[in-house]
């Protein structure tokens, strides 16, 4: 468990002034200038040293990423983009750094900016997050009103502007470059890789993009050491996480913890047990609706972290851990999830604009019985045709949650089906 | 000539707005301008807006009319004084939201999609509003109410009725989204 020494985000609930004084009394902007001056390349050796996987979903290494940066700024200037478009189902981390802790946010931009030779950070914040991004633009102004951002940041000589820019109701913005097409006022359709974003992103100019939380614990690793950051956790699943604990659990919460706790320990020491007890679990989405669900027998040992998901078929993804007990419809449950991936899927590669509302149209008969046994496995198999074969991710988290469901519970879809047939002779 | 124009102090914000953005880049103020062009409108926006800001940011008619379409927080037909907006995804579903959609229903009197004959409400469902901890949510134009249940949610619609202003968030009284002993 989390030693409250090692804890970063000690403002999550609010328990503290979110503003400028609060924020300092937490530590933050604390000496900013001689985090600057360990210089470009040791903050970035700093980074990578300390293990940091992006807190995105897809767990790359957060200074590998910032290493693909042009080592110089030649024609084009240099982007920072921070996603806040917080929309993965389960996930609600973001929103508490953006309303309780937003000064973190921004000091990790100024650092992650200045490694990165950004002028200019852009945060996208998702719309539906009004309040939040209300206190994020209050915490701009006052960093810019006490000479933090802006011109010569924190007195270390560098310029910093932070644009803080709100989304309006997308999903698919959260895809990194469907979100850089959204920030230069265009519907958000995911770009073709290569080229990448650090080659051509934001205004064809050399862009990073991080989430919320992989940004925010940027200066207190330069503070603390990467060495103390790499203690924490598993190796290559090193740190400290906010995890979001939702579903059918007595105290949903969100609650930062080591990474590679137990989800067992994780559920009953912070969220109060599944409601009716342990034995009560029927499954867990451990990482986001995008990832494949677990079992309760995975559930009763499996660590939550990168690697040990992988190993068990699912993702950490976002953390966001969405549990079901046994009084839950598993497979409405995941038609509900087919019906979200038909209503964000951006349409523009066929088969995931199609094969969307074909699978949802297919688990919503499932969930009746209102089938034929050997349209699982052709279901199955049109997940396999989408999987892969779009653009962006959308089309693998839509094809996932379902291969996740026939993994595990093919049995109670098939005796939905031979009820339903019994019923009906 | 079109009916609808920005007021002042909105023509000014977009103007500060446009500058955030690098020159010739004014297209990047797109949403932030037809979000304030749809505040103003009364919580839609119609095709006399749209044209204003595609003027405004010299872009093409169908370009930003592809936008507004494009982005659920866009209303391209008028709604109601309150936007409600129930979430309807998995993590709030299986915390009740169906019951929390079937109160709303009855309270107001219509379905899905659909105004009170008053203009008072717009009942909608949306997909995850990213506070799933706190479920079941339902967003009322710019703010979360979470914790609900059937009778919470009633009282908030009734509140708003009677021109009140029902405290937002947590409607069980716990911080956010700190857990708490049930």
């Amino acid at each position: 468990m989390l030693n409250p020494k090692d804890r970063i985000f000690t403002n999550l609930y609010g328990q503290d002034d979110w503003g400028l004084e609060g924020a300092k009394r937490r530590g933050i902007w604390d000496n900013t200038k001689a985090l600057l001056e360990k210089g470009r390349d040791t903050i970035i050796t700093e980074i990578k040293d300390s293990g940091l996987r992006g807190r995105g979903g897809a767990g790359f290494s957060a200074g590998m990423k910032w290493s693909f940066m042009p080592k110089e700024v030649k024609d084009r200037p240099h982007y920072l983009v921070v996603n806040a478009d917080e929309s993965e189902p389960g996930t609600c981390k973001d929103r508490d750094i953006l309303r309780h802790d937003p000064h973190r946010l921004l000091e990790g931009c100024l650092v992650a900016a200045f490694a990165m030779q950004a002028a200019t950070v852009f945060i996208y914040i998702r719309g539906e997050f009004y309040n939040e991004a209300s206190n994020v633009q209050v915490a701009i102004d006052q960093a810019y009103a006490a000479g933090l951002i802006g011109k010569n940041a924190c007195g270390s000589g560098y310029d910093l502007d932070i644009v803080l820019h709100r989304g309006a109701g997308a999903y698919i913005c959260g895809e990194e470059t469907a979100l850089m097409e959204s920030l230069e006022g265009r519907k958000g359709q995911p770009r073709l890789k290569p080229p990448f974003p650090a080659g051509v992103g934001l205004y064809g100019c050399p862009t990073t993009i991080n989430n919320v939380e992989t940004i925010a614990v940027t200066p207190e690793i330069l503070r603390r050491g990467p060495a103390w950051f790499a203690a924490l956790g598993r190796p290559n699943n090193t740190g400290t996480k906010i995890f979001c604990i939702s579903g059918h659990v007595n105290n949903p919460c969100n609650v930062e913890e080591e990474m590679g706790i137990p989800l067992k320990e994780l559920i009953e020491k912070h969220a109060g047990g599944v409601r009716g007890g342990w034995d009560n679990l029927l499954a867990i989405i451990p990482g986001g609706s995008s990832v494949p669900l677990l079992p309760k027998e995975i559930c009763d040992t499996v660590l939550m972290d990168f690697d040990s998901l992988r190993a068990v078929q699912s993702g950490l993804g976002t953390a966001g851990i969405i549990v079901m007990d046994k009084s839950t419809d598993i497979v409405a449950a995941i038609a509900r999830l087919s019906h979200f991936y038909k209503h964000e899927s951006c349409g523009q590669c066929t088969p995931c604009r199609e094969g969307t509302g074909w699978m949802w149209r297919m688990m919503e008969r499932l969930a009746v019985g209102n089938a034929e046994v050997s349209e699982i496995d052709t279901l199955l198999q049109v997940t396999k045709q989408i999987e892969g074969h779009t653009i962006c991710a959308l089309g693998d988290a839509a094809a996932w949650p379902i291969q996740g469901l026939m993994r595990h519970f093919r049995f109670e879809v098939e005796r939905r089906i031979h009820d339903a047939k019994q019923k009906a002779a | 000539m079109t009916s609808f124009i920005f007021t002042p102090e909105n023509l000014s914000r977009a103007g500060r707005i446009v500058a955030k953005y690098p020159s010739g880049r004014q297209a990047s103020a797109a949403l932030p301008l037809l979000d304030i062009a749809q505040r103003q409108n009364g919580g839609w926006l119609s095709k006399d807006a749209i044209q204003y800001l595609a003027d405004y940011l010299s872009m093409p008619l169908m370009r930003l009319y592809e936008v507004a379409s494009f982005y659920t927080m866009f209303n391209l037909k008028p709604v109601g004084k309150h936007l409600v907006q129930l979430c309807r995804t998995t993590p709030c579903w299986l915390r009740g939201s169906d019951e929390v959609a079937k109160a709303c229903k009855s309270e107001l009197h219509i379905g899905l999609g659909e105004t009170t004959p008053d203009n008072g409400f717009t009942l909608m469902e949306v997909e995850c509003l990213g506070a799933c901890v706190n479920a079941p949510v339902v967003q009322i134009n710019d703010d979360y109410y979470e914790d609900l249940s059937a009778d919470s949610v009633v009282s908030i619609l009734r509140a708003l009725k009677e021109g009140k202003t029902p405290p937002k968030g947590s409607q069980t009284g716990r911080q956010f989204s700190a857990p708490v002993a049930a």
